[in-house]
């Protein structure tokens, strides 16, 4: 029977391998020398903070695996021969395959600082990470986290649980504009200052200081700012997992090269997550897209070429989500941090709750094409709809309701929303549809 | 923590220390009088002469004095138990009341003074400690929950858990030892109903000084959650008034003892003859009491639950909900989320509600035949024998005592009665689900984990499916601690529940084959 193996125990390479069982009898094997079990990476912040132990963050219980027949193996595969289809073990082992799927996540940036390797700088990606933070941040009195993206917040808001002071360094001049809009990004910036952290924007880091220990005891900022501290989170991102594969058969750029597939040039070899690259990315997206979302869709598109329904990657409406200490962020479609020529936006931001929902949509046809809400649960399937429809945003606005995600009681924030738009082009107003009162709902 | 939380949990362990001392306050002396007044006239013919060793004695603890008192009773029990004349045997527990009427010294003579040193400090301490925590940022609260030895089963927990457990044991079965803490109520319960406090006073007041202490605690920690807020003060209201004011005036005026928002089969002893007689005999207002219980059962439990699922109780009404929301809350984590436990909830729960089904059944035979027997059953020995494992052990014993070991519901989920009926209304024929938004689940786990009755959110949520399961008791705690928005409770057309997960989750366009 085809032995499939899968590298990688993450969300890319479990989906894989519960669908490929869904749909056939193949023997798989799954390998990760990280942890036996699947485990979500992006809970990581919550072990720390205590919310949770790391038994919660499994998705599947542990007998799932041996019931659904999915081998597990816990080791580090240190090289693969591509042309035997042999895995090399970091002990003598090797282990046959009959199809490979490479699932091999990412590894953290790391630009070259003068005293990266310090001991108390670390980043934040696998369970060792979390257990090595742990330990670094056992005795200390200030942290400074460098990066201004969503793993710099959540070291941050780990951090401030153990009542550490945190300095931020975010290189560009607000918080994740790379990203965020410039009103989004002003929000978040003044949540996270709120929360106590130190923000210091426009700032990189220059080099870290050792003490006679070999420990971190102060950062330099390039503008020559020196900062006391004895823990550093470099959390500046991100890059495909390569390491294994360097001098390989294997076609790699910034990640492992796929086509729309899955396929990477050699046959038999597919690879699915983070640590891929694609060559020809749908329109709107991006060649290497690392996020929990991306790597699921990834996994069940594969399952279905492995199991014999050849099938392409195929992403719909862009979606995701973060949380940055309070605030929820959702996104769907396209909201650039720069808005695109042929678009126009609408904001809206209650500044007392620090709620915010914007609206990118064309201007030739006024169709939407990607939401931002902060603060507000928007619906996912309803956005879903409204984009692939290209609904025009006075349509969108006027129905707003069916879009609300917020547990009952809450708040409506629709009709502000609709006054402030209509505000905003007092030419054009548009009325909401009116909303089925209490009685109505009841027999809906 | 900030100093003034330090000072109001010493003042709360103080106030706490002060309570547990009063227990050993005071002494006890046997008077002729106590007996007289306390005893049917027959059991003092019978119990005086056997007590006569005790009369004027002094005990200085309420454990000396119930033991040495109880076992004359039980010895004499013995005695018309092997001379097989059981219709003589004393059932009536005359120890409480006894060892109340023989209660000397400060604590009867003080009792307004150790009152405000115990249950006022502690009030006063739990209060500071409380409020202060309105000035953090509004959110989700869970830091540290895992590695407090309080609510991650460590040693404070454990300590907890057994002090509840033989709080219980007390008041079910020895109140008599807890004596001095029923004295300090009994000024509250005569201004209430003009009567002295009894155990179930004792029990109602704590229990309603809980709600509403740990319901303002729940208050503050949810103030982003309007839910929260209102489901809060919801169980706060319902337990302040309906279980302990309402009931305590319904005495004062000659009104039959009546909870109304309790039912059947929770209220496992509403068909019991002895209820039945009250009401029956009490006028409009009896009879209306009747049937107010009987129309919640066949009309408000499945209407509401269609409507709304079975939260409108279990999580706005019910008394064992109230406190499991409000003192449970910091519990809430422990419930065991297995595949295996919840196999075990269901032969339990359901177990429990045919038990009570079959033992109200042979009351209401035993009630309008006159026969105790059934077949070769006797009816009252299944209706003690319910009362006795399901009322008092189960409910009670296991149910609260356990929280800080294995969650704030262990009664609300292996043992309700109530739960196991709302529960199937709510899973086959109700409007309430937990609707999981599209793809956004990144299964981290915060559902599950604060999941209070074990339900495995994530997993219906991370494959897309709506969460449809009977025990849910939609106290809204999976959509609060979502940190993607993933999860919200909705009252909609029942068809429109998504069962089965969808092939393809949102986001993904591939074709579709299934
Ligand atoms: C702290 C944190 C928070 C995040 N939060 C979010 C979020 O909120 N939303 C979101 O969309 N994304 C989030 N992400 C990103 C998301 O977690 C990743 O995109 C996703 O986990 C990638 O999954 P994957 O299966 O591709 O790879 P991974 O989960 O990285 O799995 C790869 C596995 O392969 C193993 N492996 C690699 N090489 C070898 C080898 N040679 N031998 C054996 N095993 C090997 C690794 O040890 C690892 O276990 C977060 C990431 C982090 C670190
Ligand atoms: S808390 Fe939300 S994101 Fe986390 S597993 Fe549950 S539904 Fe998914
Ligand atoms: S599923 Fe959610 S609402 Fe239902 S009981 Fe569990 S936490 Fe509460």
């Amino acid at each position: 029977m085809k032995h499939i193996v899968i590298l990688g125990n993450g969300i890319s390479g479990i989906t894989a391998a519960r669908h490929i069982r869904k749909h056939s009898d193949f023997r798989i094997t799954v390998i990760s020398g990280e942890t036996e079990h699947f485990f979500s990476r992006t809970a990581l912040m919550y072990i720390y903070m205590g919310h949770m132990k790391y038994q919660h963050t499994k998705p599947y219980e542990d007998f799932f695996w041996a019931k659904n027949r999915i081998e597990l193996k816990k080791a580090w595969v240190k090289t693969i021969d591509f042309d035997t289809k042999t895995l090399h073990f970091e002990t003598p082992e090797t282990m046959q395959y009959d199809q490979l799927i490479l699932a091999v996540g990412s590894s953290i940036n790391r630009f070259g600082w003068p005293g990266q390797e310090l001991a108390g700088v670390q980043g934040l990606y696998s369970y060792q990470d979390l257990e090595l933070m742990e330990a670094n941040t056992a005795a200390v009195t200030s942290a400074v986290i460098v990066g201004g993206g969503l793993i710099g917040i959540e070291m941050a808001e780990m951090l401030l649980t153990r009542n550490i002071p945190v300095t931020f360094l975010v290189r560009e001049k607000s918080y994740w504009n790379n990203v965020l809009p410039e009103e989004e990004s002003a929000l978040i910036g003044r949540h996270i200052e709120e929360h106590g952290v130190k923000l210091r924007l426009s700032t990189e880091l220059a080099e870290i200081i050792p003490d006679e220990n070999g420990r971190v005891k102060a950062i330099k900022t390039t503008t020559n700012e020196q900062i006391e501290c004895q823990f550093v989170g470099l959390a500046v991102g991100v890059h495909p997992n390569l390491s294994l594969l360097k001098d390989t058969k294997l076609e790699t750029d910034r990640g492992i090269l796929v086509n729309e597939f899955l396929e990477t040039n050699l046959p038999d070899v597919y690879a699915i997550g983070d640590c891929v690259q694609h060559r020809t990315p749908q329109q709107d997206r991006k060649s290497v897209e690392q996020i929990w979302y991306t790597g699921r869709i990834m996994g069940e598109t594969v399952a279905r070429t492995i199991c014999g329904e050849r099938t392409a990657y195929q992403p719909g409406v862009f979606f995701n989500s973060a949380k940055f200490f309070a605030i929820e962020y959702q996104t769907y479609g396209q909201v650039p941090a720069r808005l695109p020529e042929e678009c126009d936006t609408f904001y809206w931001e209650n500044k007392e709750k620090q709620v915010a929902l914007r609206l990118n949509f064309r201007k030739d046809n006024q169709a939407l094409t990607g939401v931002n809400g902060f603060g507000i649960r928007l619906r996912h399937e309803v956005f879903d709809r409204w984009i692939k429809e290209k609904k025009p945003i006075q349509q969108v606005l006027a129905q707003l309701h069916e879009a609300h995600f917020d547990p009952e009681f809450f708040r409506r924030y629709e009709p502000e929303i609709v006054a402030d738009y209509n505000e905003k082009h007092p030419t054009t107003p548009i009325t909401q549809v009116r909303q089925p009162n209490f009685w109505e709902k009841l027999f809906s | 923590m900030q100093t003034i939380q330090k000072i109001g949990l010493g003042l709360f362990l103080t106030g706490f220390a002060v309570w547990i001392v009063t227990l050993s306050l005071g002494q006890f002396v046997l008077t002729e009088n106590a007996l007289k007044e306390n005893l049917k006239p027959e059991h003092y013919e019978l119990i005086r002469p056997r007590v006569q060793n005790i009369i004027g004695q002094t005990y200085s603890t309420a454990f000396g004095f119930g033991n040495a008192f109880r076992a004359e009773v039980e010895t004499l029990n013995e005695e018309f138990r092997s001379a097989q004349k059981y219709d003589q045997v004393i059932y009536d527990n005359y120890s409480l009341p006894v060892a109340k009427a023989s209660s000397q010294g400060t604590i009867i003579q003080q009792t307004g003074l150790w009152f405000w040193l115990s249950f006022g400090l502690a009030i006063l301490g739990a209060f500071l400690y409380i409020l202060p925590n309105r000035r953090k940022h509004p959110g989700i609260k869970n830091d540290h929950i895992y590695h407090s030895p309080a609510t991650s089963r460590g040693w404070i927990g454990i300590v907890l858990g057994s002090f509840l457990i033989l709080f219980y044991i007390a008041l079910y079965f020895y109140p008599e030892y807890v004596v001095n803490w029923i004295i300090l109520v009994d000024p509250l319960s005569q201004a209430l109903s003009g009567n002295p406090a009894s155990q179930w006073f004792l029990y109602g007041f704590l229990y309603t000084l809980a709600v509403v202490i740990m319901g303002i605690r729940m208050l503050i920690k949810y103030r982003h959650s309007p839910y929260q807020m209102l489901r809060s003060l919801s169980v706060m209201f319902f337990q302040t008034s309906f279980a302990f004011l309402i009931p305590e005036i319904l005495i004062r005026l000659n009104q039959p003892y009546y909870d109304f928002k309790n039912i059947w089969p929770l209220d496992y002893d509403f068909f019991f003859e002895f209820n039945l007689n009250t009401l029956i005999s009490n006028g409009t207002l009896g009879l209306f009491m009747l049937g107010w219980g009987i129309a919640l059962i066949v009309i408000a439990v499945p209407i509401f639950s269609y409507f709304f699922g079975k939260r409108w109780y279990c999580s706005w009404v019910c008394g064992c909900g109230g406190l499991a929301e409000t003192l449970g809350d910091p519990y809430r984590q422990l419930s065991d989320k297995s595949l295996k436990s919840w196999k075990i909830e269901r032969y339990m729960v359901h177990g429990v509600l045919v038990f009570a089904i079959v033992m109200t059944a042979f009351v209401l035979y035993t009630y309008f035949t006159g026969q105790s027997n059934v077949g070769p059953i006797d009816s009252y020995t299944v209706r003690s024998a319910y009362g006795f494992w399901i009322g008092a052990l189960f409910s009670g014993v296991v149910g609260t005592g356990f929280y800080p070991l294995m969650g704030n519901r262990v009664w609300c989920r292996f043992g309700c009665p109530l739960a196991a009926y709302l529960g199937l209304v709510q899973r086959f024929k109700s409007r309430f689900r937990i609707t999981t938004n599209g793809g956004q689940c990144i299964s981290c786990g915060n559902c599950s984990t604060y999941c209070e009755m074990g339900i495995d959110v994530r997993w219906y949520a991370q494959r897309g499916q709506d969460i449809v399961r009977s025990s849910c008791v939609g106290c809204g705690i999976c959509s609060s601690v979502c940190p993607r928005g993933v999860l919200n409770l909705e009252n909609a057309d029942p068809n429109s529940r998504v069962m089965i997960a969808p092939e393809l989750m949102t986001g993904n366009e591939m074709p579709k084959i299934g």
